[in-house]
Parts: C-alpha cells; sequence; structure tokens
C-alpha cells in the first residue's frame, strides 16, 4: 500500500500533503492535550511498537501472508490524535530510511494509512462502545468491526485519490473493485488481530486502553488501621451529568447510522457508474483519443495551457469538491472529537503506572 | 519550617491509581538537610508510588509534600524536578540518550545551561561518581555498576537539594556496591535512599522509615529498627542470614 | 538502545556527501524527487539524465552499486502493479508479442517505475551516507514541528529494542513448539502483539518519568546543533537544480 513517487499526480499529491500536515498539526495539539509532556516518549514507544508489529506477519492461507496496518489498532489503544500521530511518524521513517513510500507520496501516504484508518476505526469504535453495553466483550467488538471497516475504507480513500490523481487511467471502476475487494479480505485479518490484541491488553491493563477508559474508585485514608473516605478528595474524572451521557449517545448513534448511509452511498456509487470521468467525457461528446490525450500528459497537465477540456476542468472540479468534502468531514470528526475530550478533565497526571 | 526549611516534608499523602488500585494511605514524615534516610517496606508497600510523588509525577491524590518549603504543585514543577534527584532502579531506563555525555547533559540542558558551562557542569557530575573517562561511551556498552553510576551522574548534574535512589544497589556485584557507597558516603547532599537492602540501609543511612500498607509504620535510628524483631517481622522484612544489625558499626 | 549510532542501511564513510549538513541533504533529496515527478513521461532521455545524476552522486559518496540495486528491491510490489497496468488500463492498444497492451498503460507503467525508481534511489543514498540522529537533527533544523521529532526519534531508540522483544517472544514461541501456521494461530499472535504493546507502553512510561525527573517539560534540550554556510549549501543543491534544468528542458523539446 506504500504509494511510491509518481503514482499520483503532483496537484494531487501536494493537496494530500497540505491535508496530512493539517491533519498532523491538529493531532500534535490533540495528543499534546491528552498525554502532556508524556506524548514524545509514549507516541515514540507505540509507534515503534506500530513499526514491529507490521513486520509481524500473519499466515493468512496457501502460503500467502498479511501484515498489520496498525491504524485502527492504534487509534483504540491509544486514541485517534496519538494514533494519527504514532502511524505517520512510521510512515515517515519508512519513506526516508527504508525508501519505503515515495517521498512526494507521503501525504498521500498518511492522508490513506494514518488518517483514514485511524479517524474512521476510531469514529466507529467509539460509536460502537457508545451504543453496545459497557462490557469488555462490547470492547472486543466493536474493534473488530472498527478494524474491519478501515482497512476497505482507506482502500476507498486511496481509489478516490487515485480517480483524482492517478498518471494511468485504469478504469475506476476495476480500481475500486480490485482494492476493496483485496482489502475487504486484508481487513478480515486486520479485525480479527486488533480485536485479539485488544483483548489481550484489555485483559492485562484495561487502563491502557484509551477507548476503554474505566470508572474510578474513591480514596480512602488508613487511620488507626481502619479505612475512611478521604476528605474532598478531588475526584481524578467527575461522572459526567446523565443527561450529558444521554445526549452524547443520541449524538454518536445519529453519526454512526449517517456515516454508514454516506459510506454505503459511496461504495454503491463508486461501483454502479464506474466511469465517472469517462462517462463525463463521453456526454460531452469528447472522442477516446481526446481524452486519452489530456491523461497521457504529465502530471502538471492540469495546469498545461493545450489541453484544458470540459472533462479535464470537470473532473478537476470534482477532485476540488471531493477533497473539500473530505477537509470538511475529517475537521468535524477532529472538532467532536475535541469537544467530547474537553468535556473530559485531563487524566494525564494520575495515568502514570509504574 | 522558617529558617532552614526541612529538604523534605510529606503529609496526610493518599492515592489510588487510575485502575482504582490505592497504593497510599496517607503518609506522613520529613527529612531534615542534609540527613541521609532509608525508606524500607515490603514489596508492594508503595515504595516507588511514594517516590513518584516526591517531584510530582504522581499527583491528584490528597495530602502534601514539600521540598526544602516549596509545595510539589503544578506552578513549581520545574523547580521542583531540579532540586529532587530520582535515580530509578533500572539504569537502561534512565540512560536514554546516544552518549554518557548527552545523557549527562540532558537535566542541565533543560534546565537552559549551555556551551562551556554545561561542558563544565557535565564533567563535575562525572567526575564525582569517577566515570569521566567514559564521556564520549554509549551507555549501552558499560557494564551495569558503571551504568548505575552514570545514571547517579544524570541526577548529580542538577545539583539536587536531595537524592532519591530506589534500589541503588540491586544487580550490583559487591565491587560495585562498595562504590556507590563510597560515592554516595562522599556526596554533600540530602539523601532519601529506597530499598529492601537491609545490611545496605544501614551502611549508609542512621535513620530509616518502614512504610507498610500505604503508611509509615515505624520511624527511628536504623540500628534499633532492624533490631526490633517485631517490627520486622509485621512488616515482612527480613536480614539476610547471620546477619546481628548489633554488631556492626552504624553508618554515619 | 544501540539504533542511536547507526541503521542497518547507513554505510560508514567520510566522503563529501557524508559531510555535508543532514539538512541540506533532506532539502536536497526532496527538491530532487519533486522535480523527478514534475518531469512529462514522454521526455524519456530524461529520466536517463536524472539516473546519471544519481550514479555521479553515489559515485562520490562511494556508494557501492551493488548495495544500491539491492535496496531497489523494496520497490518490488509497485513493479509488480506496474506490469499489470499494460493489461488494464483503457484505450488505444497495441500488439507486442502476441499480446493486447494498452498504449496508455505501457506510458503509466513506465512512469511509475521510472519515478519510482528514481525515487526510491535518492532516498536510499540519503539514507546510506546520513547517521540517524543526523537526519533526526536535519528534520528539525527543516522547521519540522518538533514534537514530532521527538517522536521519531524515540521510535528509532527504541526501534530495535522493541523488534528484539519481539523476536525473543518468537523465539520464545518456537522453542515450546509453536509455529504459527494458518488462520488458527492468529489467536497466539496477537496475544504476542498485546504483550508487546504493554511492554512497549510501560518502557514509554518508565522513560518519561526518567526524562521529566530530569526536568523535561516537553521540548528536548538542545545540546547539539547542526549548522550549514552557504558552501555547503551550494553542493548539496546542485543535484535539484541540475535536475530543474532537465525538467524545464523535458518540457520545452
Amino acid at each position: 500500500m506504500h504509494v511510491p513517487d509518481g503514482f499520483i499526480n503532483a496537484p494531487t499529491s501536494a493537496v494530500t500533503g497540505v491535508v496530512a500536515a493539517g491533519a498532523i498539526a491538529v493531532s500534535l495539539r490533540g495528543a499534546r492535550r491528552e498525554l502532556d509532556e508524556r506524548t514524545a516518549p509514549l507516541a515514540g514507544l507505540v509507534a515503534a511498537f506500530i513499526f514491529a508489529v507490521q513486520m509481524l506477519n500473519f499466515p493468512v492461507a496457501a502460503g500467502t501472508s498479511g501484515h498489520l496496518l496498525g491504524g485502527a489498532l492504534a487509534a483504540i489503544l491509544v486514541g485517534p490524535y496519538t494514533g494519527v500521530l504514532c502511524v505517520s511518524v512510521v510512515l515517515l521513517m519508512q519513506g526516508i530510511l527504508f525508501a519505503d513510500g515515495g517521498l512526494t507520496a507521503l501525504g498521500v501516504n498518511i492522508t490513506d494509512m494514518a488518517i483514514v484508518t485511524t479517524v474512521v476505526a476510531y469514529a466507529l469504535f467509539r460509536g460502537l462502545v457508545k451504543v453496545l453495553p459497557r462490557t469488555r466483550r462490547s470492547v472486543t467488538v466493536a474493534s473488530f468491526v472498527a478494524a474491519l471497516v478501515s482497512v476497505p475504507a482507506a482502500a476507498l480513500a486511496f481509489t478516490f485519490l487515485y480517480w483524482i490523481g492517478g498518471t494511468t487511467d485504469v478504469s475506476i471502476g476495476k480500481v475500486a473493485t480490485a482494492m476493496i475487494g483485496v482489502h475487504l479480505l486484508i481487513g478480515i485479518g486486520e479485525a480479527v488481530i486488533t480485536a485479539l490484541t485488544v483483548g489481550a491488553v484489555i485483559a492485562v491493563r484495561p487502563d491502557l486502553v484509551y477507548g476503554a477508559r474505566g470508572l474510578q474508585q474513591r480514596l480512602k485514608l488508613r487511620v488507626n488501621g481502619e479505612l475512611v473516605d478521604a476528605p474532598g478528595a478531588p475526584g481524578p474524572e467527575p461522572a459526567p451529568a446523565p443527561v450529558a451521557a444521554r445526549s452524547h449517545r443520541k449524538v454518536w448513534i445519529t453519526g454512526l447510522v449517517a456515516s454508514l448511509v454516506l459510506a454505503g452511498f459511496v461504495s454503491f456509487y463508486a461501483s454502479a457508474s464506474p466511469d465517472g470521468l469517462e462517462k463525463v467525457a463521453a456526454d460531452k461528446g469528447i472522442d477516446e483519443k481526446a481524452e486519452e490525450h489530456a491523461n497521457a500528459d504529465s502530471p502538471l497537465a492540469d495546469y498545461g495551457v493545450e489541453s484544458i477540456t470540459d472533462a479535464r476542468i470537470s473532473g478537476g472540479l470534482a477532485g476540488v469538491i471531493g477533497v473539500g468534502v473530505t477537509v470538511v468531514a475529517g475537521s468535524a470528526v477532529f472538532w467532536s472529537v475535541r469537544r467530547r475530550r474537553s468535556d473530559d478533565t485531563s487524566p494525564a497526571d494520575t495515568e502514570t503506572n509504574v | 519550617m522558617t529558617a532552614t526549611p526541612a529538604s523534605l516534608a510529606v503529609s496526610g499523602l493518599a492515592f489510588a491509581y487510575p485502575d482504582g488500585h490505592q497504593a497510599l494511605f496517607g503518609v506522613d514524615f520529613s527529612v531534615a538537610r542534609g540527613e541521609r534516610v532509608a525508606l524500607l517496606g515490603p514489596n508492594g508497600a508503595g515504595k516507588t508510588t511514594l517516590v513518584l510523588h516526591l517531584n510530582g509525577i504522581l499527583t491528584g491524590g490528597t495530602g502534601t509534600v514539600t521540598v526544602a518549603g516549596l509545595p510539589v504543585d503544578r506552578r513549581n514543577m520545574a523547580e521542583i524536578r531540579r532540586r529532587v534527584g530520582i535515580v530509578f532502579q533500572d539504569p537502561d531506563d534512565q540512560l536514554f540518550m546516544p552518549t554518557v555525555r548527552e545523557d549527562v547533559a540532558f537535566g542541565p540542558a533543560a534546565a537552559g545551561v549551555k556551551g562551556a558551562e554545561l561542558e563544565a557542569c557535565v564533567d563535575r557530575a562525572l567526575t564525582l561518581v569517577g566515570m569521566a573517562e567514559f564521556k564520549d561511551r554509549p551507555p549501552h556498552h558499560l557494564s551495569f555498576g558503571q551504568r548505575r553510576r552514570v545514571a547517579v551522574a544524570t541526577v548529580l548534574a542538577m545539583e539536587p537539594e536531595i537524592l532519591v535512589l530506589d534500589e541503588p544497589s540491586s544487580n550490583l556485584d559487591p565491587a560495585s556496591r562498595r562504590e556507590l557507597a563510597d560515592i554516595l558516603r562522599s556526596l554533600d547532599v540530602t539523601v532519601l535512599m529506597v530499598t529492601h537492602d537491609l545490611p545496605y540501609a544501614m551502611e549508609l543511612c542512621p535513620r530509616a522509615l518502614v512504610l507498610s500498607d500505604g503508611v509509615i509504620a515505624a520511624d527511628g535510628p536504623t540500628v534499633e529498627l532492624l533490631s526490633d524483631h517485631e517490627l520486622m517481622r509485621a512488616h515482612r522484612l527480613e536480614l539476610p542470614f547471620g546477619f546481628d544489625p548489633r554488631s556492626v558499626p552504624a553508618g554515619g | 538502545m544501540g539504533a542511536g549510532h547507526a541503521h542497518r542501511l547507513y554505510r560508514h564513510g567520510h566522503s563529501p556527501v557524508h559531510g555535508l549538513p543532514p539538512h541540506t541533504k533532506l532539502a536536497a533529496v526532496f527538491a530532487f524527487v519533486v522535480v523527478v515527478v514534475s518531469t512529462p513521461r514522454e521526455a524519456m532521455w530524461a529520466f536517463g539524465v536524472y539516473a546519471l545524476l544519481l550514479a555521479a552522486v553515489a559515485y562520490a559518496a562511494r556508494v557501492p552499486a551493488a548495495f544500491l540495486l539491492k535496496r531497489l528491491l523494496i520497490e518490488v510490489p509497485f513493479v509488480a502493479f506496474a506490469v499489470l497496468m499494460p493489461f488494464v488500463a483503457e484505450g488505444e492498444r497495441v500488439d507486442v508479442l502476441g499480446l493486447s497492451l494498452s498504449v496508455n498503460g505501457l506510458w503509466g507503467a513506465w512512469n511509475v517505475l521510472a519515478k519510482g525508481t528514481l525515487g526510491v534511489a535518492a532516498s536510499v543514498i540519503l539514507a546510506a551516507t546520513t547517521e540517524l540522529r543526523e537526519l533526526l537533527l536535519g528534520l528539525q533544523r527543516l522547521r519540522l514541528p518538533p514534537l514530532l521529532v521527538q517522536i521519531a526519534s524515540f521510535m528509532i531508540r527504541y526501534g530495535d529494542v522493541i523488534a528484539d522483544e519481539m523476536r525473543r517472544m518468537r523465539i520464545a514461541r518456537e522453542s515450546r513448539g509453536f509455529e504459527a501456521r494458518g488462520v488458527r494461530h492468529w489467536g497466539v499472535l496477537a496475544k504476542s502483539a498485546g504483550a508487546l504493546f504493554i511492554r512497549s507502553y510501560e518502557r514509554g512510561e518508565r522513560v518519561h518519568l526518567a526524562m521529566v525527573s530530569r526536568g523535561y517539560a516537553g521540548s528536548m534540550p538542545v545540546i547539539d546543533e547542526v549548522t550549514a554556510d552557504r558552501a555547503q549549501w551550494s553542493y548539496a543543491l546542485a543535484l535539484p537544480c541540475a535536475a530543474l534544468v532537465v525538467c524545464l528542458l523535458g518540457w520545452t523539446l
């Protein structure tokens, strides 16, 4: 999935670069708020963990094996902000050190594999945890679903980017079918491993699972061998008012349904109307030759003067709208997540365990 | 606490971890400037939890900790962490920089010391622990005893008010143990030594505290505490076979 | 913790390329790749010139060709993808050796192969001539957010440690007769991953404690700094500038 240089054209790479930079900036701020000065060592070690886990091959069948992408796992274990940071850093280092993934394609890779997987997985995970009963099994189930969806979601995002800025005009239908088909399979593996891993962590250190932060007990003082309630103990996390909890629940269910409907609609469109760009071209009466000429040009063809056609304009417009929608949707998710976070008091001080 | 405030004063300290496990149930004690005090207690008594309160790494419970008159809270955190030097049990976690020099420089540099002054600071600290010639070596190429000494140097470089050592003698061979004891005795700082190595505590610390079940169960001269069989048994403290605290010259 | 000094891709040396400040090298490689990606794919000769430019840099850096070529293997998955392109792409088709191939697909495959390979080669030369710590200092110098640089530096410092732990766990599994062969064994692998996460996280906490105890408050103190003078910058930027000339020629010719 690591996209090399030259696979996606320059303008799209630049736009995804900006999107990635923006998301990383938001995540830096978010992680900082959650983890305080613990951000660097903890995110660094979790990134090292993700890096190591990506080397953990799991056998699938008939001699083939897959490896974990880790976006969903990171999001559930350490939260969306830190998750985005960890996976992004892994991708950055893979690009610079191992030449795995092109430097100019860094934006594409980060948007696709760090942001889309993490945000989709976390939104879905939180939604399910809110809806399902408050048990550990629910957390495992939610992790399974979140990871299962996150991988094809990344494939879909890649298809979308390819549709906007691919340098070869393989029909979008074929790309979508191949990408999503393959990644559904990979998603099952990712989901099983993610759910089992989260389950294994939650069995030993439930406090480490970001998505399942739990209940607190009141402090006691031992006075002459007897336990009494500590006076004025500032509860590390004041229980949110039930009313607020209920309204949050409603918001979450609505959001979940909306995003599922949206996802369904998008994938339906992608499969039912595979050749969006070509269809537009045919409607406009541009013959195949002209269309091919426009596409056969270099990545900077968009800026070339000679071959601007209605198809290009509409294609570009679609791209701009698409990226715009992505940005708006992304910021909406970040905004809502941030709103939620700021309702909780910072647990950073009391988190440290030895 | 007016003229010369105690190096360390802890009162009414209670704390529970986020997972609900409560480790401290109201701890009270104080350590005067220049004292060397051993903090003894069985596994799980809350020793490490207490240590982490001394420089404000753990907060959020009840009670207060003051260091040289300065309360440990968010506003004073930078100053507190400069004044309380904690040497952790595993030097590998403490030495996280690529070379000994950079590791020792980390603390003073974080406090804003630069250039020649920083170098002088590093040299001074390394000389105190006899590791000056290992300055440019990577920490993981040193022996365990050497690494522990460098870990002490990383803390000394910050010129702390009080040195807190968590199990300083663990994993050391007898010679390294002796060297570390000599170094600690030669330093002119307040020392709080958390350990269950009782002979080591007696050798170095005239006074001892017993932490048990999250409270201070005893406070007095180390020799007396170690000779009190009743107390020792009650708090799961055991001397090595054949060791008689009365027969050994007390530390000082 | 041994990762602080060298990594598998680094080749120790004292060549002029090794000696350049890291941030100039990073900037040069990035600019070079951008220029390569912006070159029209029809200007096939331009890619040949780029390859020669890189070969010259590799020669100056005394990076052996075998080393460079071996590292290029990282590209293989995408080569497979590129090979498929002529078969699946749309548009006009030609017959080559009895196979019906898409012209556009052929161009696309060439485009990805040429640009991808040049990108990988540039990154490999960078990694081969720059120490990890230097790379991080360079990234910091290039105004990457400091927090991101710190995360990257911790990831690198402890990456080997954690990979080692993973290897030890695998050896422990295998010495008890377990070998992951299929879907049935995913559970065991996941348990290992869970344990690995807990170990990593707890080590992160311990390292953090050690850091804050020495006054860390969110930013790494600057102990060593890298600087570059005008001459070093111009050496480093010679590569992307030459490439830019080629690229412009490629557009006009």
